[in-house]
């Protein structure tokens, strides 16, 4: 265990997003001592991935300018998986283990794709649609390949004009929203545009022209991936009639769910599955703060204004962090928009077949799943949710299909090693020398 | 273009460019990535370190999150 390699922090942010950016970013220009932890490679999240293509956005790169001006010390490839202390964090890097100190927590980990599981979506090459979003802008060649885009959520059109610029060909965009909630979402954007320069509006025009052709179709979603050893053509049902198209990826997802099982497992209080925080972004627990997706998903913008907050409230300067409520206060508008427009329609709890596996770690079909009433009881069961993504998958999904409320969490809140596991087991803790986990 | 990585996918040579991830260099092969319990193919879903779907044997060390791992030249992957 590196014990003495990191100093005691006077703010740790966890995750490297835009909102954890800005956090520490704010943070470490009021002079205190900022670390940022994050599980990728480098700094940025999903949003702001660079990857082997490079080429991040003037934003993104502003920030990690003023990180790096500020003197942040950014801890890249490092999962935290444990709290044995109320100011200690355990982290597990590439090959060693790290104890993390600081007096003040923002957590700002971010948000997942949710997956919702029909027939054949464990097939090789049925991927997330930020999913496969990532896998391009780490390499994976799309030129002349055939992809499907499906699900929900604003992130459908970015991730398709992200695969044709890299030369996929976009047979189908397939949104589940009806056509009169898209309506209303553009009306709502144009209304956010007025009430003062608003990226998003922007943003929407610019990936409208570079989707250009690309066939898009509203109350449309998949029904079922076909192939051999891997994806060869996917059936949708579009606007009520099933239709086959032959592809080489689909990239699936619907919509995102929040991260929070680190915010669970330091006892910080959880609403609808988000995050609950105060006016200056403080959790339910002393010192712990919390900005970006976990409060509740609301896109990049409302991120970075959180995660500002975030960072000059866990430095002691409240007043500055009062001037940006009213930014804040707009970007929120966006994110119950967002709410509304991209809601899971009913008809997709009739995707999943009897047969159709639901829990991927531990391959456990839907029509086991349905003998029980319980998350839990289901878990005892079937071993739903006990494999390695811990339910990070099946969850969001079985909280849809079947109503279940998967929240709840124990150490270690990501698989870690038994070496990582007992580098600490000589710690003030006991229940931690029970600790079991591990793939 | 940084100079590409060769690296071993189940014995085979695959090059990539610089800065590509295991989970690409091995979908990029088409290759599966692992096994399921039930003895389905796999590859990875999440692309981002949730999922677990994209793991493999990287020189030897089992249950690597392959889409969090940059390609280094001569890497030995396994995915069987």
């Amino acid at each position: 265990m590196n014990k003495d390699l990191q100093p005691r922090f006077d703010v740790l942010v966890v995750g490297g997003g835009p909102a954890g950016m800005a956090a520490a970013v704010r943070a470490a220009e009021c002079g205190v001592r900022v670390g940022i932890v994050d599980d990728n490679a480098s700094l940025g999240g999903q949003i702001w991935r660079s990857g082997s293509e490079g080429g991040q956005p003037k934003e993104a790169v502003g920030w990690a300018e003023r990180l790096r001006t500020a003197g942040v010390t950014a801890l890249c490839s490092m999962r935290i998986f444990d709290q044995p202390e109320a100011t200690v964090l355990l982290a597990e890097g590439t090959d060693d283990v790290h104890e993390l100190r600081c007096e003040n927590l923002v957590l700002a980990t971010g948000a997942r794709e949710r997956f919702l599981p029909f027939p054949g979506w464990t097939l090789p090459n049925v991927m997330g649609a930020g999913g496969l979003q990532a896998m391009v802008k780490c390499g994976l060649p799309m030129r002349g390949k055939r992809v499907v885009v499906a699900g929900t959520g604003p992130l459908l059109l970015a991730v398709a004009a992200c695969l044709r610029q890299h030369g996929a060909e976009i047979p189908l965009i397939c949104e589940q929203a009806s056509w009169g909630n898209l309506a209303r979402f553009s009306l709502s954007l144009l209304g956010q545009s007025l009430l003062g320069p608003y990226g998003k509006l922007i943003q929407g025009l610019r990936l409208t022209a570079e989707l250009g052709g690309t066939p898009f179709a509203a109350n449309s979603w998949p029904l079922a991936a076909h192939g051999r050893q891997t994806l060869e053509s996917v059936t949708v049902s579009r606007g009520g009639k099933s239709e086959t198209i032959r592809c080489d990826y689909l990239a699936c997802g619907f919509h995102l769910v929040s991260n929070i099982e680190l915010p669970l497992l330091l006892g910080c209080q959880i609403q609808n599955g988000c995050v609950q925080v105060d006016d200056l972004q403080r959790t339910t627990v002393p010192k712990v703060l919390c900005a970006g997706e976990p409060t509740g998903i609301g896109g990049v913008e409302l991120s970075i204004v959180e995660g500002q907050i975030a960072g000059l409230a866990a430095a002691g300067r409240a007043t500055e962090a009062r001037k940006l409520f009213g930014e804040r206060e707009r970007a929120r508008r966006f994110a119950s928009i967002l709410d509304r427009t991209f809601r899971l329609r009913p008809e997709l709890t009739s995707l999943p077949a009897p047969e159709t596996i639901v829990c991927r770690c531990e391959d456990v079909p839907y029509s086991r799943l349905r003998q029980h009433t319980s998350w839990r009881a289901a878990k005892l069961h079937t071993r739903c949710g006990m494999g390695p993504c811990q339910g990070r998958v099946c969850g969001p999904a079985t909280q849809f299909l079947l109503k279940w409320n998967p929240a709840s969490v124990r150490p270690p809140i990501f698989p870690a090693r038994v070496e990582s596991l007992a580098a600490f087991a000589d710690g003030p803790a006991p229940e931690h020398n029970q600790v079991t986990g591990g793939i | 273009m940084l100079s590409p990585v060769t690296l071993m996918v189940n014995g085979s040579p695959v090059a990539v460019p610089a800065g590509t991830t295991v989970a690409v260099a091995v979908v990029a092969a088409g290759q599966a990535c692992r096994t399921s319990v039930s003895g389905e193919p796999r590859g990875p879903l999440c692309g981002m370190g949730t999922c677990f779907e994209c793991r493999v044997a990287i020189n030897g060390k089992p249950h690597c999150r392959s889409c969090q791992i940059l390609c280094e030249p001569g890497m030995e992957v396994r995915t069987d």
